[in-house]
C-alpha cells in the first residue's frame, strides 16, 4: 500500500484518500465534440498528472503533480492555482 | 535407516526425537526436523513424485521449496512441498497427481505418447468437432491439475500483524547477517527475515565443510541473534515487494505486513539444471541439494556418484560428497581449459577422474539414475560418436546459478546480464532498494562479507539523506559461476527444461518455429515459467535457449517479472476479517427492542418492517396503512445533513444542484436533484434556506459523504466563500407522517404548525422536548408529514415523546419498506433503485427538475441540453390488474416485446391504497409513451401482461401533502 506524504499531516497510507481523478475545468460556450471528450475522456497515458486526493478523515483536499508511471509526488499545489470560473 | 548418515555438524535433526508418519499406507519414521523428502529418502525413497504431464518418476531436485515434483498430500491439505515442510507426527501422506500408487501410476505410460503430444498439443487439439469438446474438457480436466482439494475444509483464521523498521534485510546468508550487523551496529532499526527454519544460508550447507567459514559462522549467527537492533524472522519469506516499501512476510504462524524505509535484498541465487537426455531422473539433483540433505538432514543421496559441473561450486561439493563417505566416481567439467581453484586441486589430489571438455550426454535407468553417458562438450553440444558409461546411483548438476532478483524486478530494478559473471545482475536499483552477496554478484565469502557492508553503508547513508559512493559492482567476481549454454540436445529428447510443466529441448524450438519467439509469446505458449514453481530452475534455460534461436543477446531476449507471491501462500493467510464500521442511529436500540428486522443501508442498519419474518407482507401493509390513515414515525437520521453557509452559499448551490437554489424563499425548501458532468442522477434530496446566507441541504443516505464531498469539491474549485458543516452524525431525524400529524405535533412543539404560517415544503426552527429542532413539511410518503431534525443525544427523548402521546392516535413505527411502498404511490424515485449509471432526469421522468432555460451553469447542464432531445428510455408507472394472483413480477425482471428486451421494472410492491401491484419500469422509447399492454418476463420464463399508467398511482394532485385533513375530506 502506498503512503502520501503531506506537508500538513505527514505520511498517511493511501488507503486514507478519495483519488478524484485529474484537475480538470469544464470548457464553457465549447462544441459538442470539446464537451464529450470532456466528459468522457481521461489522460490515460503515463506522465506527471495534475490530481486531486481527498483525506477522509481531516476532509483536506490535495492537489499533487503525480508521475503515473514512477507513482512519485512531485508536488504538492496551492487550491488558488486551479481555481476556474463558470457562467454568472 | 539405510541413508541416514552419521551426526553433521550443523544438521537440523534433533535424532532424541523421533517422528512417525505413513506414506501410501506405509508406516516410517524420521526425526524431528526433518523434512517430507529427507524423512522419504532417508527410509530409501528416492522416487518421491510424478511429473505433471508425462507422470513421469521424480525425485529431490533442489531441497529449496522448488522441488514441485515432489508434492505430497495429507488429509488435510494437498500440493504440500515435500523439500520443505516439516515432518509433523502421525500425518498421513500420499503422493499428488498420481493414478493407482505413486511406484505404479497408472498414468506413467502417459509418457509413451508424448510425441504425440508436443508443445501447444491442447490448444490445437480438441476444438473440433465442438460437440466433443465437452468429453475431451472433462477428460483433460480429470488429468490435469495436480493434488485435490478437501472441500470439507474447517475455517482457519491465521492472525495479521503489522511491523515497521528502517530497513528490512531479505535473506539470512553471509552477505545478508553482514549487511544487517552492519546496519544495526550503525543504529538501524532492523528486520531480517529468512525462509529457512535457521539462519546461515549457503555458509551451512555450501561451505559446511569449508574451515574458512567456521569462525565467520559463528560469529555472524551469535552477533545477529544477539544484536538488540535486529528482529530476526525465521521461516518467514517476503512474499512481494509493494509500493513505498510494503512487503508482507509470510510465516506458518501468518502474515505480518511489514512497512520498510528501506530493503536490502541478500536473497542470493537459484541452482539451474543441466538440461541433457533424462534429467528427470531420480538420483539427479542440484548440486546445491546434496549439500542441503547432508548437512541439514544427515540424508545421503546416493552411493555412487557422479558431479557435472561448469564452476567452483561443483568441486566443492563433491569434496562433500566425499566427506559424506560417498564414493565420488567422477567429476565432468563442461570446461576444457579452466581456471579452478584449490577446490578442484583437492579433488584431483584425491585421484578422483576429472573429464574435462565434457558433458553428459544422457542418464539412464528407469525408475533411478543407474549410469550416465559422458561426451565430449564443445560448449554448444555433446559429440556422441565417443561415449563413456559411467555407473552411479547419483548424478550433482553444478553448471550455474539465476539470481532471486523477483523483489528486485518488483521494485521495478533494472537488471541485465553480465557477461563476465554469465548471469543477469542487478543495473539500477530504485530509491530505498539495495541487494547484495550472490544475488548481486559477489560469490567468494570474502566478497559477500564486504558486499553486505557496502550494501548496508549505502542504505544507511540513503536513510540520512547523506551521499554514499561505493559502487555496487565493487565486490562482484570476475569469473563466471555459470555456464552460458549447459544444454545438450538429444535425438530421442527428454531433456527437460522446465520439469514443472514437462517441456523439453524441442518443445521450446517449436514454440519458436512457430512464430511464438519473443519471451512474452513463448512462455505462454510453451507454458515455460508458467508451473508451481514459476520458472525458478527452468526461466533461465527458457532465455538462454530462446536467445540462441533468435541469435540475440540475453539482455535483448529479455526475461519475464515474476508477480508475488514468491512462493504459493496459504489462502487462509491472505483472508482477513471483514472490517465494516457499522453506524447507529440514536434510536436503534429502541428499533431492535421493538422487534424491528434490520437491513444494511450504506454503512447504516435500517429498520425494514416491524415484526416477525413470517408475517413480512402484513406487517408492511399493516405499516403503511397506519401512514395513509393515520400517524406512522420513521426513523431517518441516515441522512446526509450538510449545513451551508456563508456569502457564497447560494452561488455553491445553484452551481452542484440542477434547480435554482438562490431564488429559495427564506423559511422554504426545494427538491436537489446532483447530475455529474455527464448529467446521470447521482444524487437527491432537499435544500432548506435558513438565512440569506444558511442553507440546509439533505442527501441520501449511502451518497451522503459523496455529495459532501462535492459540495467542498465546488467551493475549493470556484474559490467560493462558504464554509460547510457535516451534520449527518451529530443530528438524528424522523419523519412523523399522516393525516393527523399536525394534530399530535402542535401539543408538542413551538412552532406555529397552522397552514399558513408553516406551508408545505416550508422549515421552521423551533423546540421540542426542551432541545432545538427544525421542523420540515416533506411530502415523500404523500402524506401531511414532519420531518424532525433533532441533536443526536435528544432525538431518543423526542421519538419517546412522540410515541407515548401518540398512541391515542395508534402511531405506528415504519420502516423502510413501507416507505417505499408509500413513496410509489406517489410515483417518487428512489435514486440508485429507479435509476441507475446511466439515467439522465428526463429519463427518470423529472424534466422539471432541469431549467436549461433559467440558470446558465450548473454541473451537467451542457450534457443535459444535449441528452433532452436525444432521450432513449423513459421511467413510466405501471400496473396489474386488480386481483392478480399470478406469479410474482420482481424488480429487475424485463419488459419484452416481439421477442425483445424494451426496458426493466425497477420497483414493484403491492399499494394497500389502490389494491393492486402497482410499479415503475425504465422502457425504451417509444414504447414508454405508445404501449396499451406490456410483457414482464418472471422467473419462470413466462410473459405477465401490464398496463402503463401515469403517475403519481395515489393523491395525483397532491393535496394530501399540502392541507388538512379536513380540508381533503
Amino acid at each position: 500500500m502506498k503512503l502520501l506524504d503531506c506537508p500538513l499531516i505527514g505520511r498517511r497510507p493511501i488507503s486514507e484518500f478519495d483519488y478524484v481523478g485529474e484537475v480538470r475545468k469544464p470548457p464553457v460556450d465549447c462544441d459538442t465534440e470539446t464537451w464529450a471528450g470532456f466528459v468522457f475522456n481521461r489522460q490515460g497515458a503515463p506522465s506527471v498528472l495534475r490530481e486531486r486526493w481527498y483525506h477522509r478523515p481531516t476532509g483536506y483536499w490535495f492537489i499533487l503533480d503525480r508521475d503515473t508511471l514512477t507513482d512519485e509526488v512531485k508536488a504538492i499545489v496551492d487550491h488558488r492555482e486551479v481555481r476556474y470560473d463558470i457562467p454568472a | 535407516m539405510t541413508y541416514r548418515l552419521d551426526q553433521q555438524p550443523l544438521e537440523w535433526i534433533d535424532r532424541g526425537r523421533t517422528v512417525t508418519f505413513s506414506f501410501e499406507g506405509k508406516s516410517l519414521s524420521g526425526f524431528a526436523g526433518d523434512s517430507i523428502s529427507s524423512a522419504l529418502m532417508a527410509s530409501g525413497h528416492s522416487l518421491l513424485g510424478r511429473s505433471f504431464k508425462y507422470h513421469r518418476p521424480r525425485g529431490a531436485l533442489t531441497l529449496a521449496n522448488h522441488d514441485v515434483n515432489a508434492l505430497f498430500q495429507s488429509a488435510h491439505a494437498t500440493n504440500i512441498r515435500g523439500d520443505v515442510e516439516p515432518l509433523t507426527e502421525g500425518i498421513e501422506l500420499k503422493a499428488c497427481n498420481v493414478n493407482g500408487s505413486l511406484a505404479n501410476d497408472r498414468d506413467r505410460f502417459i509418457g509413451l505418447f508424448a510425441r504425440f503430444m508436443p508443445v501447444g498439443f491442447y490448444y490445437k487439439a480438441f476444438h473440433r468437432p465442438k460437440k466433443l469438446f465437452p468429453f475431451w474438457e472433462r477428460k483433460i480436466r480429470e488429468k490435469a491439475g495436480l493434488g485435490r482439494v478437501n472441500t470439507d475444509w474447517t475455517e482457519q483464521r491465521t492472525p495479521k500483524r503489522y511491523d515497521f523498521c528502517e530497513l528490512l534485510v531479505v535473506g539470512a546468508g553471509a552477505s545478508g547477517m553482514q549487511a544487517a550487523l552492519t546496519a544495526a551496529e550503525a543504529g538501524a532499526d532492523v528486520v531480517l527475515v529468512d525462509e529457512n527454519p535457521h539462519i546461515g544460508g549457503s555458509l551451512d550447507y555450501q561451505l559446511a565443510n569449508e574451515p574458512a567459514a567456521t569462525g565467520v559462522r559463528a560469529a555472524l549467527k551469535d552477533k545477529v541473534r544477539n544484536h538488540a537492533n535486529i528482529r530476526l524472522f525465521e521461516q518467514h519469506y517476503a512474499a512481494g515487494w509493494y509500493t513505498d516499501h510494503y512487503i508482507p512476510l509470510v510465516g506458518p504462524k501468518g502474515i505480518t505486513k511489514l512497512r520498510a524505509e528501506g530493503m536490502i535484498c541478500a536473497t542470493g541465487v537459484m541452482e539451474q539444471t543441466a538440461v541433457f537426455r533424462n534429467n528427470d531422473l531420480p538420483g539427479v539433483m542440484m548440486a546445491s541439494a546434496a549439500q542441503r540433505l547432508i548437512s541439514r538432514y544427515a540424508v545421503s543421496p546416493g552411493h555412487r556418484a557422479v558431479v557435472l559441473c561448469a564452476n567452483d561450486e561443483g568441486y566443492r561439493a563433491a569434496l562433500d560428497l566425499m566427506e559424506a563417505g560417498i564414493e565420488l566416481a567422477a567429476v565432468v567439467d563442461l570446461e576444457s581449459t579452466p581456471q579452478r581453484g584449490s577446490w578442484a586441486q583437492q579433488v584431483t589430489d584425491k585421484g578422483v577422474p576429472v573429464y574435462r571438455g565434457c558433458g553428459i550426454y544422457a542418464a539412464q535407468g528407469s525408475r533411478h539414475l543407474q549410469s550416465v553417458q559422458v561426451a565430449a562438450f564443445n560448449g554448444k553440444d555433446c559429440d556422441p560418436s565417443e561415449l563413456t558409461a559411467i555407473d552411479c546411483d547419483l548424478l550433482l548438476m553444478s553448471v550455474g546459478w539465476a539470481p532471486a532478483s523477483q523483489l528486485l524486478y518488483q521494485a521495478k530494478g533494472k537488471l541485465g546480464y553480465d557477461d563476465t559473471l554469465q548471469q543477469i545482475l542487478p543495473r539500477e536499483l530504485p530509491a530505498g532498494i539495495h541487494a547484495c552477496g550472490r544475488v548481486n554478484g559477489a560469490f567468494t565469502l570474502e566478497q559477500r562479507l564486504a558486499d553486505g557492508k557496502r550494501a548496508a553503508r549505502a542504505a544507511l547513508a540513503e536513510l540520512r539523506g547523506e551521499l554514499h559512493a561505493e559502487s555496487q559492482t565493487l565486490h562482484r567476481d570476475r569469473q563466471a559461476h555459470s555456464h552460458p549454454w549447459p544444454i545438450v540436445s538429444h535425438p530421442a529428447g527428454k531433456n527437460f527444461v522446465d520439469m514443472d510443466e514437462d517441456l523439453q529441448l524441442k518443445d521450446l524450438v517449436n514454440a519458436a518455429k512457430e512464430g511464438f519467439d519473443n519471451i512474452e509469446l513463448i512462455k505462454r505458449f510453451s507454458t515455460i515459467g508458467m508451473g508451481p514453481s514459476q520458472g525458478k530452475h527452468s526461466n533461465m534455460n527458457g532465455i538462454r535457449i530462446l536467445a540462441a534461436i533468435r541469435g540475440q543477446s540475453i539482455d535483448k531476449t529479455g526475461s519475464t517479472t515474476a508477480r508475488p507471491m514468491f512462493h504459493p501462500i496459504p489462502v487462509s493467510a491472505l483472508a482477513g476479517r471483514r472490517f465494516r464500521p457499522e453506524r447507529r442511529t440514536p434510536m436503534q436500540e429502541w428499533h431492535e427492542a421493538h422487534g424491528a428486522r434490520m437491513m444494511e443501508a450504506g454503512h447504516w442498519q435500517r429498520p425494514e418492517y416491524y415484526g416477525q419474518p413470517e408475517e413480512r407482507e402484513q406487517a408492511i401493509l399493516r405499516e403503511a396503512q397506519a401512514v395513509r390513515s393515520g400517524l406512522g414515525l420513521i426513523d431517518v437520521s441516515t441522512l446526509g445533513k450538510i449545513e451551508v453557509l456563508g456569502p457564497d452559499a447560494s452561488r455553491l448551490l445553484d452551481a452542484v444542484y440542477t434547480m435554482k437554489m438562490s431564488t429559495i424563499r427564506q423559511g422554504m425548501t426545494r427538491y436537489a436533484l446532483l447530475v455529474d458532468d455527464s448529467g446521470v442522477i447521482i444524487d437527491d434530496g432537499i435544500a432548506a434556506r435558513l438565512g440569506e446566507d444558511r442553507f440546509y441541504v439533505s442527501a441520501t443516505t449511502s451518497h451522503a459523504a459523496a455529495t459532501f464531498r462535492i459540495l467542498s469539491q465546488t467551493v475549493m474549485d470556484l474559490g467560493l466563500d462558504v464554509r460547510l458543516v457535516n451534520l449527518t452524525d451529530s443530528l438524528a431525524a424522523m419523519n412523523l407522517a399522516g393525516p393527523l400529524s399536525r394534530e399530535l405535533l402542535k401539543t408538542l412543539t413551538d412552532v406555529d404548525l397552522s397552514e399558513e404560517s408553516f406551508p408545505y415544503l416550508g422549515i421552521r426552527e423551533g423546540t421540542m422536548c426542551g432541545a432545538k429542532v427544525r421542523l420540515i413539511r416533506v411530502g415523500f410518503v404523500g402524506e401531511l408529514g414532519y420531518e424532525i431534525h433533532a441533536p443526536a443525544h435528544k432525538s431518543m427523548e423526542i421519538w419517546h415523546t412522540l410515541m407515548r402521546a401518540g398512541a391515542r392516535y395508534n402511531i405506528r413505527p415504519f420502516g423502510v419498506e413501507a416507505q417505499r411502498v408509500l413513496r410509489l404511490e406517489k410515483g417518487h424515485v428512489i435514486v440508485g433503485q429507479d435509476t441507475d449509471g446511466l439515467t439522465n432526469p428526463f429519463e427518470a421522468n423529472m424534466p422539471w427538475a432541469v431549467p436549461l432555460k433559467s440558470k446558465s451553469w450548473f454541473t451537467g447542464k451542457p450534457s443535459l441540453a444535449l441528452l433532452k432531445e436525444r432521450c432513449q428510455r423513459r421511467l413510466t408507472g405501471f400496473m396489474l390488474p386488480q386481483g392478480y394472483s399470478g406469479e410474482r413480477i420482481k424488480e429487475c425482471h424485463l419488459v419484452i416485446k416481439d421477442g425483445d428486451i424494451a426496458g426493466r421494472v425497477t420497483s414493484i410492491a403491492y399499494s394497500p391504497a389502490l389494491g393492486r401491484y402497482i410499479g415503475l419500469a425504465m422502457l425504451d422509447l417509444p414504447l414508454a409513451n405508445e404501449a396499451k399492454t406490456l410483457h414482464v418476463r418472471v422467473d419462470s420464463g413466462s410473459l405477465v401482461a401490464m398496463s402503463p399508467c401515469k403517475t403519481p398511482f395515489y393523491d395525483a394532485d397532491g393535496k394530501r401533502q399540502t392541507a388538512d385533513l379536513t380540508e381533503v375530506a
